[in-house]
């Protein structure tokens, strides 16, 4: 087994030696299938006999319920709301990614710190300001980036809500008036953040255009690489 | 990081020390002051924007909160206040007075462990004060003042979460200690205007207020006076 890598120093209190599962990424926007995935791969991985731990972004019991109701009234400057998801960040990163991985377990996070990072890059944070916040995240043993082309996000986000989150289309980023043209511009901004960190980062990217069970298949026979490269270590 | 300090209108005040040295009421006294004499004048204290305050509460009441996390919340604070209040109020020319500021943090968590440089990273847009008083106290004067006058610790205030001692007393002893030698590695880099708060209250406000006088030209800051 060797020690869980950090990208800088691990947070004050955890030893990476301790640190034996495997933490698995899967990112991409709204719609691009991430929970379907996830949720099948949990399945699998379960049948194979490995232990899973899901995690997800603002899932976490300390400012969860803040974040939710300052994003309600969008009433944080973005530095503010960049920490506020930071705490949250780290918070579930010790309550239960560290916790997982010391039991060895494999840990499928719902998105990661790059999402956190590009949102807060396109609302103008400095790069380094950001890496710097979250430079004592694990280093995933593999991140696939569900990319989507613009047109099955529309569909798709369109067949499941009928409307888009205001979020998810950058409407507070005053990237133009009407929701449509906001949304396709803020995602290609989303897009091109997440195109420079693969660069730095080293992510897969996975053509998530693809139906369920064809992008199924590729991601579960990439990450059967993946479990079978950590076990030879 | 590299630090930007524009040239800003208004001019920043910080107070900086232990519990129990005095340094609330000084900055109380300033306060009072400029505002009777007619000037633009802000005050704000750490850990009380009302936005974080519910989650800080939380955390703390249920010992939810790792050193970590316990930084980032009051950085988060600390973001909300600074550029909500702070930050426009120095570019509208006011006066803005701090009890505490990033010092607290960079004192605090590291003797919790966290990384300097990453403090420092995180607090990287928030300016550097044009005067940081620091009230220097012996470390045992400090501790008589707070456990004679309110024997009732708090957990995270006491340093409870570094298990530096099951007694919560011994507890708060060492940690102030620890934050103590903290202040003192920055008083030169931060350029501190260190202060004896072993003085009565009127002598440290009298020095303090002559201070401020020799460095910030207070006429500018008069309602009276259109910048």
């Amino acid at each position: 087994m060797s020690p869980q890598r950090f990208y800088k120093l691990p947070p004050p209190g955890v030893d990476p030696s301790k640190l034996g599962g495997t933490l698995i990424v899967i990112e991409g926007p709204d719609s691009s299938g991430r929970s379907t995935h996830i949720g099948l791969l949990r399945n699998w991985l379960e049948e194979q006999g490995y232990a899973v731990a899901q995690v997800g972004l603002k899932r976490s019991n300390l400012v969860a319920a803040e974040l939710e109701k300052a994003k309600q009234g969008n009433i944080l400057s973005p530095r503010t709301l960049s920490l506020f998801y930071a705490t949250d960040f780290y918070d579930q990163l010790e309550n239960q990614i560290v916790p997982a991985l010391r039991a060895g377990f494999v840990v499928l996070s719902d998105r990661y710190i790059y999402t956190l990072m590009a949102r807060d890059i396109v609302r103008g944070a400095e790069p380094g300001w950001v890496e710097s916040i979250y430079s004592m995240a694990p280093v995933p043993e593999a991140v696939f980036y569900l990319m989507v082309s613009s047109k099955t996000l529309v569909d798709r986000t369109f067949q499941s809500h009928a409307e888009l989150d205001y979020w998810e289309s950058g409407m507070d980023c005053g990237l133009g008036r009407d929701w449509f043209s906001s949304f396709l511009r803020y995602q290609r901004k989303i897009r091109q953040e997440f195109v420079k960190m693969q660069k730095a980062y080293g992510f897969d990217v996975v053509n998530a255009n693809r139906t369920i069970p064809a992008l199924d298949a590729d991601l579960k026979g990439r990450i059967q690489q993946v479990l079978s490269r950590v076990e030879k270590k | 990081m590299s630090r930007r300090q524009e040239q800003l209108p208004g001019k920043l005040i910080a107070v900086e020390g232990l519990d129990g040295s005095g340094k609330s009421t000084q900055i109380h006294l300033v306060h009072q002051w400029l505002k009777s004499k007619g000037y633009r004048v802000f005050f704000t204290e750490w850990n009380s924007s009302s936005l974080v305050r519910e989650a800080t509460k939380k955390g703390k009441k249920r010992q939810l909160l790792t050193p970590t996390t316990f930084s980032l919340i009051h950085a988060t604070d600390f973001a909300d206040r600074y550029e909500r209040q702070m930050l426009p109020l120095l570019r509208a020319g006011y006066i803005v007075l701090c009890d505490r500021y990033i010092f607290t943090s960079f004192a605090r968590d590291a003797t919790r462990g966290c990384d300097q440089a990453w403090l420092r990273d995180m607090y990287g847009f928030a300016r550097i004060p044009d005067i940081t008083f620091f009230f220097r106290l012996p470390l045992e004067v400090a501790l008589g003042r707070i456990l004679e006058g309110r024997p009732q610790l708090k957990y995270f205030e006491a340093g409870m979460d570094l298990g530096l001692s099951p007694d919560i007393t011994e507890s708060f002893r060492i940690f102030q200690g620890r934050v103590l030698d903290q202040y003192l590695k920055m008083a030169d880099e931060y350029g501190f205007t260190v202060m004896d708060a072993t003085l009565s209250v009127h002598e440290q406000q009298k020095v303090v207020r002559s201070a401020i006088q020799q460095r910030i030209d207070l006429a500018l800051y008069h309602k009276r006076f259109v910048q």
